[in-house]
This record gives C-alpha cells, structure tokens and sequence, in this order.
C-alpha cells in the first residue's frame, strides 16, 4: 500500500477534475451518460476517500499522514505539498459525501436552465476546490485551491439561480474576493517576514511567527482575518450569505452551507492561529466577540424571515457564531467544538437546504405564509424537516449538540494565554460570551420551532389544498440518508469524530497553553 | 441487574425504531411493541429495586431497624466509607484535549425508584392508550414517541453524569414538545407545544450553565463526582452558590416553578395519557429529580443546613400557592389537575429547600401515582362521559352513576391528592411539613397548609362539578372499557398504599431506608412523626373540601344540600364542622373563598395571564420585532448599505472619469501636451534655485 | 557656430507643430505639423550632435528621419481610408473611441 499512501490525495482532489474532462468531452445529448460519469466520478473520489479512512493512523491523528511534497514552482519556493491531519480528514470526508448526495439529488430534477454537463461539470470542479483545499500544505497551493471555489459557485448561482442571480452571484463573488486578496497580501508578508522564505505551511506553523514584530503579525493576522471572516461568514462580514443562498439553486446551497463555509474556519484553525500564535491571543477576544454578536444578531434576523431559505441562510451565521466562539478560546475544548460544529453545521444545514429546495420544487414557493400542512400532504419530508430542525436547535443526541454545547463550555475556561491580552478579564469576558451564546440556543430553538409550525404544521393553504404532492422520492432518499443518519450517529457517539480531531486540535491549543 | 442498568432504558429506545419502521404493519399498528419493551422494562426496574434493597440490607446487616426508634436522630450515615455506593458503569463517550469524558449508569436508591415510577406508569398509561387513542389518525406514531420518550426519561434517570443528563432532559422536551403537538393540524395545539418548549429551553440556558460551572468546579461531569466536591470541604463557596443558582434555573423551567409555570396548563392541549405521563407524573418531575440527585450541590450552595429562608424554598412556597389558587377559576378539568401538579411541584422543591430530601422523594414517588390516576381517571371521564370535552362546567356532571369505577378511582386519586389520612399523599406531605418544622422552616410549614387547605378546597369543587349534580352534556355517559379502568384501579391501589413505605408512626422506615443515598450525601435532619402537625393538616385538609362542597353546592343550587352529606361522610363531616359555627361558614364563603375565588385568585390568573404570560409574548414578539427592526434596518440599510454604497461609489468614479474619453484625436494631443507642459513646469520650478 | 540659432529655429518650427496638430481639422494637415515637429526635434539632435561632438545624436535623427517616413506612410493611409469612410477628412467627426 505504500503507492497509495503517497497518492492518495493527489487522486482524491484530481479524480474529480479527470470526471470533468470527461463530461465534458461526452456530448450533450448524452445526458444519461453524463450523469452516470459525474457520479460514478464522485464515487470513485469517495472510496479513495474510504480507502484514507481505513488506512489513516487514528492513534496518531495530530501527524500529517498521506504526505506528498514535490518540487512544483521553484521560482516562488512554492511546492506541490498535501497531506491530511485529523482536523481536515472529517472535513474532506464531509465534501466527498455531499458531492455524492448533491449528483444524486439533481439526477433528475435539474434547476432551470438544465444543461446538465455544465451543472455537473461545475459540481465536479467544484469538488477538486474543496478537496485541494483541506489537503494543501502549502499557502499558494491553498490559495489556488480556496479561489478555484469561487468560480464553479459564481457560474452556479448566475446561470441557475433565482430572480436576482445577478446581483447575488457578483455579490458573493466580489465580497469574497475582496477578503482573499487581503489574505494573499497577508500570505506574501508571511512569507517575506518569515526567516526560510517559505510558503510551507509545516514550516510555517513551526515557525509560528518568531522574529516577526508584533505589529506586523497583528497586520497579517488581520489579512487572513478578513479573508476568513468573510468565507465563515461572521458578523459583519455576513450579507452576502443571505443573498447567495436565496438566488442560488438547491444544490449550490447546499454545497455553499456544508462545505464552503466550512473554508474559512478551517483557514483559522489551519492557518491563522498556529501561524501566527501571538497575534491570535491579541485578535482572539475580538472574534469572540464578534461571533457570539453573530448568534444573537443572525437568530434575530431569522426571526424576521419570511423565506424559509432565507431564514436558513441567517441560522447560518447563527451556527457559525458557535464555531468560531469556540476557534476563539484558543483551548483544545473549543476547537475541538468548533470541528465538531463544521462537520454537524455542514450535514444539518445542508439537509436543511435540500428539504428548503424540496418544498419549493413541489409548492413553488417557499414563502412561510403561503406554506402550510407539509406534514399532511407529504408526511416523510415534513419529518424530515423536523429532524433536521431539531438537529439544528441543538437537542442533545443528534449532531449539532455536540457543535454547540462543547463551545459554551469552552467559553467558560478560555485559553490561559488570553489572560494577559484582555487583561485580568478574560475571564469576566468570556463567560459573558457564554450567556450570551446559551441564550442564542433559545433563540434558535425559537425561530426554527416557529418556521415549523409554519411550513409544516397546520393545513394546507387553500391555494394549495387540492395540489398533489409528491413525497420523497428515491434519489432525495438516497442522497439524504447518509446525511440523516450521520446525524444521528454523530449525536449519539460523538467519539467517533472527538476522537480523530483531538489529536491534531491538541497541536494547535498547545501552542496557547504558555 | 443493577451492572445491566442500561438495557431498562434500552429496550423502550429500541422499541421506538422498531415502532417507526415497522409498527404500521404490526397487527395492533404498533401498540403492542411498546407495551411489550416498556413491560420489560418495568420487570427489570423491579429486579432492580430487589436487587437494590438486598445490596443496602446487606450493607446495613438489619441494623438500621434500631434507627427508627432514635427517631429525631440524624439517620443518614454519610462519608464515604460508611454509605451504600451507587453502582456506577462508565464508557468513553467524548474525547477532548486529552480527557474522556464517560456516559453510562448510575444506580443508587434514588434511581431504582425513579425507574419503577416511570416503568410502571409507562407501562399503565400505553395500556390505557390502546383504548383512549383507539381511532387516533397517529395510532403508531403515538405509540413510538410515547417508547422515545419512556427511553429518554430513563437515560435521564439512569445517567452516570450531568452531560448525560442533559441530554435526557432534552430528549424528554422533545417528546413533550411532539405529543403536546400531537394533534398538531390545529393550531392552538402547535403553539402550546412550541410554548412548552421555548420555556423549558429558558430554564435549560440555567441548566447548561449550570453544568458547565459545576464541570469545571469538580474537574468532572460525574454526579458522584460532583457531589463528593461540594462536600469535600474543599469547594469555593460562591462557585457552589452559582452553580446551584443556574442548576435551579433549570428546575423552575421543568418542574413548572413560579415564574416559568405558565407553559404546563397550556401544555393540556396534548391527548390526556400524555398529560398523566409526562406532564403530571413523570418528566415535570426531572426537576425535583435533578434537583435530588445533585443535592450536596443545592444544599451547599443554598446554606440549607443554616435554616431560614432560601431562595429554593421560597419558590416552591410562591408555586405551590399559585398553582392552588389558580386552579380555582379553571373550567377545564385538565386544567384544574395542572395547576394542581404546579402546586405539588411546589411542595417537592419546597421540601428540597427545607433540607427534607426524603419527603420531596417521597412526595414524588406518591404524586406520581395519584396525579396519573386524577389525569387518566379525567381522561375516562371525556372519553366515555363527556363526549371528548374537558369542560367541567358545560358537559360534565352527575357522572359517578354513569362511570362508577371511574368515580371511585377519581375519588381516592382526589383524597390523595389533598391529604386525607391514610392515603399516600396523606404521608408524603406531612412528612414534608414534619421535617420542614424540625429544620426550623416554620413559615414554610404555614404555606405547606395553606397550600393542604386549597388543595382540598379545588379539588372537591372539580369533583363536585364533574361527578355529582345533574348531568349537562349532551353525549350518553357510559363506564369506560377495560383498557381503561384496569390501568384506574391499579394506580388507585398504588394511592392507596404507597404512603405506607414511610408511614413513620407505624415504625416504618422503609422508604428512607431503602432510597436515601447514604454516600456522597448531606447529613439531613429526620423529623420523628408530629402527631399534632398530622392531626392539623387533615383537619385542615377536611375544612378545605367542607367549604369547598357547601359552596359550590349552595351556588349552583343543584340538587339537595343534605343529599351530599348523606353520600360523602367526609364531606358531610365537614359540612357539620362548619355549620357548627357559622360565623366561620360566612367569614369563608364571602370574605375569603369570595375573595380569593372572585378576587386573589382571578388576579393572580390575570397576573399569570397578562403579566407572566403577556412577558414571555412580549419577549417572543419584542424579539422578533427587534429582529424585524435589526433586519430591515441595521442589516439591510447600513451594513448592507455600506456595501452597495462602495460598489455605487466605484461606479460613480468610472462614470466621472469617462468624459475624459472623448474619442477625439485633438483632444487627446492637448492633453497630452498640457501635461507635458505641467510637467515640465514642475520640473522648472523644482529646479529653480 | 552659435547654438542658440539652432534651438530657436527648432522652437519655433516645435510651436508651428503644435499649433498645427491642435488646431487644423483637416487630418492631412495634422500629419504635417507632426512632421515638422519631428524635424524640429531632428534639428535639436543634429545640433547638439555637432557641439558635443558625438556622432550619436545624427544616428537618432537618422532614426527619426526613417521612422517619420514610415509614420506618414501609416497616417496619410489612415486618413485616406477616413476620408473615403467618412467622405470627409475632418478629424472632429471621427469620435466612434468615445467611451
């Protein structure tokens, strides 16, 4: 098995691109066979996936395994370098599963304007983004990967997506590539600061900004900052979210919740706090901050919707006000929850998203007030909807529990290093932070209660009392099942997942512990 | 039995997938899984209780037979190495930073009881539901989340630590949230249940906090753990005081506690099984259990050993007068039983908070029982007597000819209920004001009356307007099938002789005995048997249902006033008592049963409904218009705006600068050459020295 | 030899260039002036060339010279294809580059 250790994450990210090529050489009229080809391509991504599960080392999950280090562009010291920890290889096992789940989901019910070889191509594409980027050991590879994202997205919203597509695709793609190129400028100083002129994350991370002033690194720091802090997104870099969920086709949402928020809190705990340590103490309370803001202001907006995939949008801020609390204690508590809360965010919400997109190919609609009684006239998907809401809530025994209690508790006993930054308060500070985000579990509990009551409780509008409405059909019970039952296995063993991150999460939270 | 603890509650949880997946084409649609799983259970929650009274006998040696005559003596034996220690079974559950965290069981006293009460009534009121959901359009899913929710209730029971716990608790809110909204089509239905959730999840933001403070107080989410903490000696007295502060929170969310009760009453809209088990017997009582079985924490926290006042205490006082006195103006026989089961959640809290942790058990234990049997003997009552209407005033009445067995039951869960010696409520309350009065809690003892004499009062008018008197619905009245009143005539056997586990004059003890830890536990004051505070609180309890019956039988004017009498002898002894002196017959039926029943009491339902209730609308809607506000202004206007003000800016810029472009060859040769020139200028002048 | 002869010439024909590229019309005439303004510049070089004494500058002005040949050649085909386009060889009527 020594050719696959060195090559299986060259095959996991570069599998979907070959799929690709292949769509697109088949032609168009084709369409079985390019269905057929797109998913058999994320299968096969998929197993070498399964193949890493099996083969990876859980004992020693805080080392980089599956490495492979090539000479790549010398002229930059850049090199071809990937390899896989136990904080990525949740995350890449997460992107593989919802790529399977969104192929199968629009096998045959593609958004309008079909043409399903571009749609699939771009899903592929978009697959060798997500991959590269959890396996990228270094920051130019990373960066090309994390931007390789935007494009399938941007293409994905503008030509599939709702009404206002327009404004919603330039949105999400000029916001988000106004913070990335703050992050690159941050990259290049790293780099130009850094003693051995790499862009070697390994390195780096040992590294850790020695030598580097402090001001420099708080500067740096706050590069990667916006360019993550506008990818998770955190208040107030958020507004482009609501926009691209609403305008974008189901599965572009789906996509966008479960995996590609999930970059830019990876980027913090990949690369902004071991990075640069010192200036992550100083930055630390100010994301606190500004993450348990995002709880209470995104839970507030969602009570204010109308749209029930808006409403699902603003819980996402929500939800990621969790994550990055946690990010922001700095202890292996809370970066172990906010692992956790990726992983359970990215299965609950996407599934929310694809029963949001289900309600509206069935009722055309997915105005709360016009919707009704989804549990008489399609029993399963109103229960699934249940489940799923449920799960988002928090309650204990399913998976976003186990994003969300493990970082309140975090905030209660932040990372001693925090101490000297905001003075002998940082304490006083975070468990302010604590009520605060238990509070935001109420509200939560609050607006997804009511958008249940409202789209499934209840009877049928008259407007649609008399409509026949399909209960779920086979390819959405195969693309959710995985999905549902993770869920569920995740709430209740969540050892499964603790115990593969808090390897690799104590090497970061180490760092902190002086 | 007590190393396999956890198959009590596996086997409900296992039921409910099996109910999910294939109850529809089970031939009784799923019924008999679950009454299969939960009788299991029930079996091996009695092995367990055996096994648990031989583990503590056998600790013991007989011995503590000579205990009962020191009486006033300080029983439990406390320290480690003295007790009975739970049995405790752990696995690794989470990992973080190194630290595994367990979930598994833990079996004391305390939690074989708990698991007999929620078995047994489990096990009852399915059996009772057969009949009661018959025609009910979600027969097997019924039947499914009522297992889920016997599974949940016994993880909380049976959880090794507070994690666990919570996750239980949530899981029984969930339960509550979906049977409350069972018959969700309706609307009013729909918004009890979210009600019901949003408020316990208020109090679950204490419990949460509550548990995190307590985990990194003793290092550990373990209850034994914990426990030993507070009593170390070592604990930082403001952590415990906090920590118990939130860990209350929690309780007054759950357990229906003044100020956050306002979710139970609504919470009737469920079907009536629902309404006995969870809401009366057995998940309202997570609070007073949570609240017992991390005692050393609230007692340590509250300084319940100094005596005197404590905010627990003074709680459970406020509740159980409020709850009572609410249930006077209620028209809804459900209702009346709920408000009920607020004040008697009242007196358990109570009793926590006046260090009598056995009573409050004991209260529970027998609470369970009578409550169930008043909720399901209400529920027969609709079922057969008054066509599927709860209200007392419009479709009830005269039932006990048509519905004997269901008015015999209802008539001893009611003397139960209000205390009437020698039925189980009769002990359990006393034994609460007992040891209440020898902890020097004297005031509380005057509420815990007050709250027997209310008690008795309402609870002879809902039996007044439900069985006697001329019938006025409008159905034909007939006794319930079997699957209903078997499950009546055991839970009023169980009224009958539960009290008799503590009956502490008779010399037993066996309740204390039995089920009080005596590991990582409190030394507790027992109160030796009060005659007169016994002799006191029946009296006082007949004075009630003597009002009570005169009242409501003089003001309706139905039917004859000795008839009563002649029928009831308790009712007609306190009618005699009070005839006898009349002065007290007018002081009370005009200045203050009036005055409560028209005055305090409607102020206190209008208080409850337009001040308590309208805060938490008020909240829910504030929120929401805060949210509507920070939506449409702050989010779309400013922050939002900021950003389309940038891209319109950029615009702007291209648009001003674009009429350079002319298009025209001149134009641009000028250009051309005045910036030369400028520049050349510049060059000139720099150099000009 | 005085220099400041040549420099005046020079200038002299420099501001007839400009003149003529700003203010005629007519693109036959632009392209004229800009020729005399290249060879104003060619008289500079050579000027200079001859009081430095270094043969650089005339090699420039040979350049220029070769250069402004090609020029007209493009310009007067330009204006050629306007004027047939346009029927008109008036500069100000060609503004189709207008942003």
């Amino acid at each position: 098995m020594e050719w696959f250790d060195d090559w299986a994450l060259t095959l996991a990210v570069f599998i979907p691109l070959v799929g690709m090529a292949l769509v697109l050489l088949i032609p168009r009229a084709q369409e079985q066979a390019i269905k057929v080809t797109a998913l058999a391509t994320s299968v096969v991504t998929a197993a070498v996936g399964i193949g890493i599960l099996v083969d990876f080392n859980y004992d020693k999950s805080g080392k980089l395994q599956f490495q492979a280090d090539e000479s790549w562009i010398d002229v930059i010291s850049s090199r071809y370098h990937v390899g896989i920890d136990g904080i990525a290889l949740p995350l890449l096992i997460l992107s593989m599963l919802v790529v399977i789940g969104c192929i199968i989901y629009s096998w045959d019910h593609f958004p309008e304007p079909r043409n399903a070889k571009a749609f699939l191509a771009l899903v592929l594409l978009l697959e060798v983004g997500m991959n590269g980027t959890f396996v990228a050991q270094d920051l130019i590879l990373f960066f090309i990967f994390f931007e390789v994202v935007l494009l399938p997205m941007f293409f994905m919203i503008g030509v599939w997506g709702g009404p206002n597509r327009e404004y919603a695709s330039i949105k999400f793609f000029l916001f988000t590539l106004f913070g990335s190129a703050l992050m690159l400028v941050g990259f290049l100083a790293l780099f130009f600061t850094s003693k051995q002129q790499t862009f070697d994350m390994v390195q780096l991370t040992q590294f850790g900004g020695a030598g580097i002033d402090h001001t420099t690194q708080m500067l740096i720091f706050g590069g990667f900052f916006l360019g993550f802090a506008i990818k998770v997104p955190m208040f107030p870099f958020h507004t482009w979210l609501p926009d691209a969920h609403t305008e974008a086709p189901t599965v572009g949402s789906v996509l966008l919740a479960a995996i590609l928020l999930k970059l830019g809190t990876y980027g913090f705990v990949r690369i902004a706090l071991p990075m640069l340590p010192d200036a992550a103490k100083d930055w630390a309370p100010w994301i606190g901050l500004l993450a348990v803001i995002g709880i209470i202001y995104g839970a507030l907006c969602c009570l204010a919707q109308t749209d029930m995939k808006r409403l699902i949008a603003f819980s996402s801020v929500a939800h990621m006000g969790f994550v990055m609390l946690g990010i922001s204690t700095l202890t292996d508590f809370g970066i172990n929850a906010a692992i956790f809360g990726m992983v359970a965010h990215g299965l609950i919400t996407g599934m929310l998203f694809f029963v949001a997109g289900s309600v509206q190919e069935r009722y055309e609609t997915r105005e709360m007030s016009r919707l009704g009684g989804l549990l008489t006239q399609a029993p399963k998907l109103g229960w699934i909807l249940g489940f799923s809401a449920m799960a988002s809530l928090g309650l204990p025994g399913l998976a976003g529990f186990w994003g969300e209690f493990p970082a309140i508790l975090s905030a209660y006993d932040p990372s001693a290093a925090l101490d000297g930054i905001a003075g002998s308060s940082a304490f006083t500070t975070y468990r302010t932070f604590m009520v605060i985000a238990a509070i935001g579990t109420v509200l939560a509990a609050g607006y997804l209660l009511f958008m249940l009551q409202r789209v499934a409780f209840g009877t049928p509008k008259p407007e649609f009392e008399n409509a026949h409405v399909h209960d779920v059909h086979v390819p959405e019970w195969l693309a959710w099942a995985p999905l549902l039952v993770l869920i569920l296995v995740l709430g209740i063993y969540p050892n499964l997942l603790f115990d593969v991150t808090d390897g690799a999460v104590t090497n970061v939270s180490t760092l902190f512990s002086g | 039995m007590l190393d396999y603890a956890w198959i009590i509650p596996a086997l409900p949880a296992v039921s409910f997938f099996v109910i999910m997946f294939f109850g529809k084409r089970a031939p009784k649609h799923g019924a008999e899984i679950g009454i299969a799983a939960v009788g299991a259970s029930f079996l091996l929650s009695c092995v367990a209780v055996v096994e648990w009274i031989n583990r503590v006998e056998d600790a013991t040696g007989g011995e503590s037979h000579g205990l009962v005559a020191l009486g006033k003596s300080i029983f439990a034996a406390g320290g480690a190495e003295h007790g009975v220690a739970p049995v405790v079974h752990t696995l690794t559950w989470w990992t973080s930073g190194g630290t595994e965290f367990g979930v598994g069981t833990t079996v004391d006293g305390l939690t074989v009881m708990m698991m007999f009460v929620v078995t047994l009534i489990s096990l009852l009121v399915q059996i009772y539901s057969t009949a009661y959901m018959h025609d009910d359009r979600r027969y097997t899913w019924f039947f499914a989340c009522l297992s889920l929710f016997t599974a949940s209730m016994l993880t909380l029971v049976v959880s090794e630590n507070l994690l666990q716990l919570l996750v239980g608790w949530e899981l029984v809110g969930l339960c509550s949230f979906m049977l409350i909204g069972h018959w969700w089509e309706d609307r009013a239905n729909s918004r009890a249940a979210i009600k019901a959730f949003l408020t316990t999840r208020v109090g679950d933001i204490g419990l949460m906090i509550g548990v995190i403070i307590m985990f990194f107080a003793a290092g550990t989410f373990s209850i034994v753990g914990i426990n030993e903490y507070a009593l170390g000696g070592e604990a930082q007295h403001s952590l415990l005081m906090f920590g118990a502060l939130c860990l209350f929170i929690g309780i007054i969310g759950k357990s229906g506690q003044f100020p956050l009760h306002t979710w139970l009453p609504d919470a009737m809209a469920g079907p009536t099984p629902v309404s006995a088990l969870i809401h009366a017997a057995t998940m309202v009582v997570a609070g007073v259990y949570l609240g017992a079985r991390v005692y050393p924490v609230l007692y340590e926290g509250f300084n319940i050993h100094d005596g005197g006042a404590n905010f627990m205490a003074i709680i459970g006082g406020v509740t159980i007068l409020i709850g009572a006195l609410l249930a006077f103006v209620q028209r809804d026989i459900k209702r009346v039983l709920a408000y009920s089961t607020i004040s008697q959640l009242g007196y358990m809290v109570m009793a926590l908070g006046v260090g009598a942790w056995t009573a409050a058990v004991f209260h529970l234990f027998t609470h369970a029982f009578f409550k169930a049997l008043l909720f399901l003997g209400a529920g027969s009552v609709s079922h057969s007597g008054s066509h599927h209407s709860f209200d007392m005033k419009s479709d009830m009445g005269g039932l006990r000819k048509h519905m004997p067995v269901t008015f015999a039951t209802f008539m001893i869960g009611s003397l139960a209920l209000a205390g009437i010696f020698p039925l189980a409520g009769f002990w359990s309350k006393d034994e609460i004001l007992a040891t209440a009065g020898e902890s020097g809690f004297d005031a509380f003892v005057v509420v815990g009356l007050i709250g027997a004499v209310l008690t008795a009062a309402y609870m002879t008018r809902c039996v007044y307007l439900t069985f006697f008197g001329e019938y006025r619905g409008h159905g034909h009245p007939h006794e319930s099938p079997r699957a209903i009143t078997v499950p009546l005539i055991i839970l009023s056997v169980f009224s009958v002789l539960a009290g008799f586990a503590n009956a502490v004059p008779l010399g037993i003890h066996k309740f204390t005995e039995w089920f009080e830890p005596t590991f990582a536990f409190p030394h507790l004051v027992h109160a030796e048997f009060d005659y007169s505070l016994a002799i006191i609180s029946v009296a006082i309890a007949l004075v009630g249902i003597g009002i009570a019956a005169s009242l409501w039988f003089r003001k309706e004017e139905l039917g004859p006033f000795a008839g009563l009498t002649k029928r009831n002898a308790l009712a007609g002894r306190g009618y005699t008592f009070l005839e006898n002196k009349y002065y007290l017959d007018f002081l009370y039926e005009n200045v203050i049963v009036d005055g409560i029943r028209g005055g305090v009491a409607r102020a206190y339902y209008w208080f409850d409904q337009n001040v308590i209730d309208a805060v938490v609308k008020g909240v829910g809607r504030g929120a929401a218009r805060a949210g509507r506000f920070a939506y449409d202004a702050l989010d779309q206007r400013v922050v939002d705006g900021s950003i389309n003000a940038i891209a319109a800016g950029t615009g702007e810029a291209g648009g001003a600068v674009r009429t350079v472009q002319s298009g025209r060859v001149q134009r641009y040769a000028l250009l051309l050459f005045a910036s030369v020139g400028v520049m050349a200028l510049a060059v000139f002048l720099a150099n000009v020295d | 030899m005085d220099l400041n002869a040549f420099l005046i010439l020079a200038a002299v024909l420099f501001c007839i260039g400009i003149y003529g590229v700003l203010a005629r019309r007519n693109g036959v005439l632009v392209l004229m002036s800009v020729e005399l303004m290249l060879n104003a510049v060619n008289i500079n070089l050579i000027a200079f060339s001859a009081y430095v004494q270094d043969v650089s500058g005339q090699v420039f002005a040979l350049f220029v010279i070769t250069i402004a040949a090609a020029e007209v050649g493009v310009g007067l085909a330009i204006v050629m294809l306007i004027y047939r386009n346009l029927r008109s060889p008036d500069l100000d009527k060609i503004d189709q580059l207008k942003g």
